[in-house]
């Protein structure tokens, strides 16, 4: 191993955390609105990946030009998921509640794509995703960069809609307290619908970018969802700056451990600093409380 | 609250239709299939397919055989390809005339690639649904806890895909294996390499695999074959099962700049990374075998972005659908009538699970009986089988001891036979492996 190495496990560790981050802003977002935990995150992304393939193999359109029809289906689809399953929980026990039902959607997501395009491993390809340039003596491929910007552009989007917009504000009343919030005139059901809506169409960029980087088939985001929800908690359950940081620090952590010392050790210092950071901040980088008072 | 528990019950109900419809693609029962025996059907076909002294359909009650497969979740591709093979032997046994006249009913559950659910459903299997023969899971990992159980019970253990050593290694005298075993999967490869003239021999290796039963006890014999002929190991590291991420683990084996590399993988995903990353950092070996994934077929190439990049990568295995034998390409056209697709679509799952019934259909057929204990004996009695995948004897640990080891190579879109050198059906290696992309 030598500096060479490490600098590019660095750049590596940065580029994929973007990756990460923009999977897992919507995840908590819908966590951040409605404390709701969406374990269909990661059949959401897979979902997200198909609608790309079949955009570019069917249809032709490129992979980020597919990302105006994919984003604002994902849109409507995450209004309807509101209205269809999350909006009938209790107040009282949502939050676990949520998990069962979250759980039982990734199994239709994962069922109905079983059945539309069966279980071999499908990847996205354009001229980009095995393309690279040369800096710093580094090949970066252009996939990873490009998957990043998108990242910093979406993430930059979502922090200005709840945090410089008349909607964000409604998001964040109704957050602190609801009947405060419906007193004043805020729709709670409605600001909940688009919520959701917008962290679901979210979601569908980082489908484009995971099925753009790996191999994927219906069942593969039960992998994805450990890392994804690590990622949350370390980040804090609702912040999207939070889930940025996060997601570049230990995905950097671990690529910097799998070069430096070895890849099977990477995955246990990567859950053991989660663990450490939550001894000293039990709510994580950026907690809750603190993200609902910005 | 009656309103919202409706409304859950609703919820689970259509989660659990959903999943029952995905991993019920192809129908798991066969017994009404059953029909007047093949004319196709050759002289060795029928002494290896069939169990029935009569030729016609199988008209008694029929035999209910239990296998557990992963239909979703990590395995779900070779458990789905698996379940395909079981059925196409389940039909074709069917119309020879059953077991013992009677036709045979598939009962397959689905365990997601689960080591737990595997012995769960093995346990409902032979004491709810009353199975009287099983047949094996996918993966070593899966085979290894649900022998334990099934070994409880008495039952024969025949699979196809469960031929790693952590298989055999507990001491159980009812687990047979009809295919290769995998300790043995690189060996001609690792030999061929070695015996490349010094001017074209790699000079340097690398191997990364992955901590998994499958994979782990293939590379260090590789290696040590390889080391002996003086090729240097630049890289040597074992990664975790569940990787989500491998570009540091392909950057770091392409910046070692290894003239050969040896890849323990288990599935494409891990294989297409490799590929990806191999591409994007303009790092091509002189030669390039991966133990599991580009054995998929069309799957493969589809992840990886077509023939090009699958140029001169290779693979061990036991059987490939151009396998010159006639019973295997019996198989391969039921296959591509049943399901469509072509015959380089059709990947070894389906072979080793065809094979598995084979191999139970002849050991019934002789011993005249569905008792157990009798096909655990003549299976143990070092008789030899004949199946799709060629011929089968059983050691004294139930492995394939009459198993040959090939090496296949993609060429131009191709599954070619490589090694061993010298074999009938082997072409000759493409070395050094061509660029990517050309």
């Amino acid at each position: 191993m030598n500096a060479s190495s490490l600098a590019k496990a660095v750049v590596d560790g940065i580029l994929t955390g973007g990756v990460y981050a923009l999977m897992a802003a919507g995840l908590t977002l819908i966590f951040g609105v409605m404390d709701i935990i969406n374990i269909a995150q990661g059949a959401l992304i897979v979902l997200g990946a198909y609608m790309s393939y079949v955009l570019s193999v069917h249809l032709g359109i490129d992979l980020f030009l597919g990302l105006f029809i994919t984003i604002p289906a994902f849109f409507a689809l995450g209004v309807f998921i509101e209205w269809a399953f999350m909006r009938r929980l209790h107040e009282r026990d949502r939050t676990a509640m949520s998990i069962l039902v979250t759980y039982a959607v990734a199994i239709i997501i994962e069922g109905v794509l079983s059945v539309i395009f069966g279980v071999d491993y499908l990847q996205l390809h354009a001229s980009y995703t095995d393309s690279t340039f040369h800096v710093f003596g580094f090949y970066l491929p252009y996939i990873y960069v490009f998957g990043f910007l998108l990242a910093v552009a979406l993430l930059g989007a979502l922090y200005w809609i709840l945090y410089r917009t008349h909607f964000g504000r409604g998001v964040r009343g109704s957050l602190q307290n609801r009947i405060a919030a419906e007193l004043i005139g805020v729709n709670v059901n409605r600001v909940r619908a688009v919520s959701v809506g917008i962290g679901v169409a979210v979601t569908a960029a980082g489908g484009m970018l995971f099925g753009a980087t790996n191999a994927f088939n219906p069942s593969s985001g039960y992998d994805l969802i450990s890392r994804l929800l690590s990622i949350v908690i370390l980040a804090g359950l609702g912040s999207i700056g939070g889930a940025l940081v996060a997601a570049l620090f230990m995905v950097t952590l671990e690529d910097v451990v799998a070069v430096v010392w070895s890849p099977v050790w990477a995955t246990l210092v990567y859950y053991a600093s989660l663990i450490v950071v939550l001894s000293f901040r039990p709510g994580g980088l950026f907690g809750k409380a603190a993200v609902r008072a910005q | 609250m009656t309103r919202t528990r409706a409304w859950m019950l609703s919820v689970v109900a259509v989660a659990a239709i959903t999943a029952l419809l995905a991993g019920c693609g192809g129908s798991s029962s066969s017994s009404s299939s059953a029909s007047s025996a093949s004319s196709a059907t050759s002289a060795t076909s029928a002494s290896s397919t069939s169990a029935s002294s009569s030729s016609g359909a199988a008209s008694g009650s029929p035999v209910v055989i239990g296998s557990s497969l992963s239909l979703s979740g990590d395995f779900a591709a070779d458990g789905q390809a698996f379940q395909k093979g079981y059925t196409l032997w389940a039909d074709d046994i069917n119309k020879a005339g059953g077991l013992l006249g009677h036709p045979v009913k598939l009962d397959i559950i689905s365990d997601a690639s689960s080591p737990a659910q595997v012995v769960t459903n093995y346990q409902k299997l032979i004491s709810s649904d009353n199975a009287k023969l099983v047949f094996g899971p996918f993966s070593t990992l899966l085979t290894v806890p649900a022998s334990k159980v099934v070994n409880r019970y008495g039952y024969a253990f025949v699979e196809g895909a469960g031929g790693a050593p952590a298989a055999f290694g507990n001491g159980l005298h009812n687990i047979f294996d009809v295919s290769l075993p995998v300790i043995d999967n690189l060996v001609p490869y690792a030999k061929w390499v070695a015996s490349l003239p010094a001017s074209e021999r790699p000079k340097t290796a690398a191997y990364a695999t992955s901590d998994d039963p499958f994979t782990g006890p293939q590379i260090p014999i590789a290696r040590q074959i390889m080391q002996a002929a003086g090729i240097k190991t630049v890289y040597n590291k074992v990664f975790p099962a569940e990787v989500t991420d491998y570009t540091p683990i392909a950057t770091a084996v392409a910046s070692s700049k290894a003239e050969a590399v040896v890849l323990g993988s288990v599935d494409v995903p891990t294989v297409s990374a490799f590929v990806h990353a191999f591409i994007q950092q303009h790092y091509n070996p002189k030669s390039f075998i991966a133990t599991a994934g580009p054995d998929q077929g069309d799957a493969f190439l589809k992840a990886v972005g077509g023939a090009s990049n699958a140029d001169g990568i290779m693979y061990p295995n036991g059987w490939y659908p151009g396998y010159d034998n006639a019973e295997s390409q019996k198989m391969v056209n039921e296959y591509v009538a049943r399901y469509g697709g072509n015959a380089s679509g059709v990947n070894a799952d389906v072979a080793e699970a065809y094979s598995v019934g084979q191999a139970v259909a002849q050991a019934v057929a002789a011993t005249h009986s569905l008792d157990n204990a009798k096909i655990i004996a003549y299976l143990h009695s070092g008789v030899t089988l004949n199946t799709v995948q060629g011929p089968v004897t059983f050691n004294s640990l139930g492995e394939n001891g009459a198993a040959a080891a090939f090496v296949f190579q993609w060429q131009k879109g191709n599954q070619v036979q490589v090694l061993p050198v010298g074999a009938s059906a082997s072409k000759p290696v493409t070395y050094p492996k061509p660029n990517w992309g050309s």
